[in-house]
């Protein structure tokens, strides 16, 4: 019998709040983090779209300059919302060579990176800070918790572009389960809002190019959708062995049943249209959980508001759901958040360990004409999970034809 | 060309952005690694800082001579003249 995992600590700084009870808030009200951005850059490159969901609350105002000064945007916000799932935890004492990180980002130091790069031009070499190299690795978030905890089982960086930070919940499962560690910070993070990625992503299409109405840009499922918003900030979950937890009597939020992660190979880009790559993730994420398709209540979806990938997700979770897909309280919530890349999986994640936990499904805005390729049952006010035990699944999918999916359950 | 106080004041203010030390605390006497806990990191760091602030080139070799912030102040003012 494998170990059971819980998680009991939850962290986020999101474009709909700079901590999770703030997030979780707006959640259920139903508000837009996307703004118009205000930067020098959006005029001077001539970007074709001007706006974005940054975070509510700047990660100056929380860490110190110093503290800041050292970090690329994407581990500081990692650094902020696993310090807050750490204090929520309320873990007291930890084996520290028993846990391990699982941190992931989509992208990584970008803003270090092409900071470095410009400094290069316009100063030359010398003028290349030391830190450069910490700031701009991928893993940077990863070893910053890492160090910052005192987590010395490892630390672990899942790099499947949107499906990362669902990715490293599968990942810190798996290291639970099989012995590795009783105790893992899962997240990810990410801080891509820089005139390159918009630029990259705008170039194939992806963004949605509402400029004069950014709050209702992000509108998956609707007939109007046209491209995912996007936006930055961290998740994170820490997991526990069930008996860890219950040896300190932890507040336990739900546990973590089972996991997935598949691979389309169809196509870079774009989704397998059947949804396969999709439906084996679901499939397998539940057979793992040991849950039937008649245990699924709640889905917080993948759904990033582009033409081309919401209804093959709505395929894949009809074929896996069979029926059952027409009884599922579905949340897309990139609907308020826009889409945080990296870091999506982990806000998402937190989000659907909240509705089981408070059995309340979040809200989908800007849904106005349903896509009638999507019959859905879309939670467009905060609707009531029911009680007994429940089943909730959150999906991510990434460039590069990336499925995960996680199984939450009440306990 | 600054004074050996000004560079001193200068070379606080570089120390003190990097990481956080109280300025005064950065005195001619201190050693960078001993006594203001600077790693080698933040060392090079506060010398490219300190090379753009006083129009000064410290060579990679000669850092680790600097072990104290009097050392620094003297090659730079050495450096300067």
């Amino acid at each position: 019998m494998a170990r059971k995992v819980v998680i009991t600590g939850l962290g986020a700084t999101t474009p709909i709040g700079g901590d999770v009870p703030t997030m979780w808030a707006n959640a259920l009200k139903g508000v837009s983090g996307a703004r118009t951005i205000e930067a020098d850059w959006v005029a001077e490159y001539e970007l074709p779209v001007t706006f974005a969901a940054q975070v509510s609350t700047p990660a100056s105002e929380v860490l110190s300059r110093v503290e800041a000064k050292r970090m690329d945007p994407s581990t500081q916000f990692a650094v902020i919302a696993a310090r807050e799932a750490w204090r929520d935890s309320g873990i007291e004492e930890v084996d520290h060579d028993r846990f391990a990180v699982a941190f992931a980002t989509g992208i990584g130091g970008v803003w270090t990176l092409l900071d470095a790069w410009d400094t290069l031009r316009a100063k030359g070499p010398r003028r290349v800070l030391p830190m450069t190299v910490p700031m701009l690795m991928p893993n940077g978030p990863a070893a910053a918790v890492s160090l910052d905890l005192g987590a010395r089982a490892g630390a672990h960086t899942p790099v499947s572009a949107c499906a990362s930070g669902t990715e490293a919940l599968h990942q810190g499962l798996e290291l639970i389960r099989s012995g590795k560690a009783d105790v893992v910070m899962c997240g990810g993070a990410e801080a891509a809002i820089h005139p390159m990625p918009i630029a990259a992503f705008a170039s194939m299409q992806a963004l949605s190019r509402r400029n004069d109405d950014p709050e209702h840009a992000s509108r998956p499922y609707d007939v109007d959708r046209d491209g995912f918003v996007m936006g930055e900030g961290a998740g994170a979950l820490l997991l526990e062995a069930e008996e860890h937890a219950l040896a300190r009597g932890a507040k336990i939020y739900g546990e973590l049943a089972g996991t997935s992660v598949t691979a389309d190979a169809y196509h870079i880009t774009a989704p397998d249209p059947g949804g396969l790559g999709a439906t084996r993730a679901l499939k397998a994420a539940m057979f793992d959980a040991r849950v039937q398709p008649s245990d699924i209540v709640h889905v917080n979806a993948h759904a990033t508001s582009t033409p081309v990938g919401d209804q093959p997700e709505y395929v894949a979770l009809k074929t896996a759901l069979g029926n059952q897909v027409e009884s599922v309280a579905v949340s897309a919530t990139k609907s308020q958040t826009g889409h945080l890349l990296g870091a999506s999986g982990a806000v998402e994640a937190v989000m659907t360990v909240l509705a089981v936990y408070e059995r309340r499904a979040p809200v989908t805005i800007n849904l106005e004409n349903q896509d009638p390729q999507i019959p859905l049952d879309v939670v467009t006010s905060a609707r009531d999970l029911p009680s007994g035990d429940v089943v909730a699944l959150s999906n991510s999918f990434g460039f590069g034809g990336h499925n995960a999916v996680i199984v939450v359950k009440n306990v | 060309m600054a004074s050996n106080e000004e560079i001193l004041a200068g070379l606080a203010e570089i120390v003190n952005e990097e990481t956080g030390l109280a300025p005064e605390s950065v005195e001619t006497d201190k050693s960078f690694t001993d006594d203001l806990d600077i790693d080698s990191i933040s060392m090079m760091t506060i010398v490219v800082n300190a090379e753009e602030k006083f129009g000064v080139r410290i060579p990679d070799e000669e850092v680790k001579n600097l072990k104290t912030v009097g050392d620094a102040v003297n090659f730079i003012a050495n450096a300067q003249s």
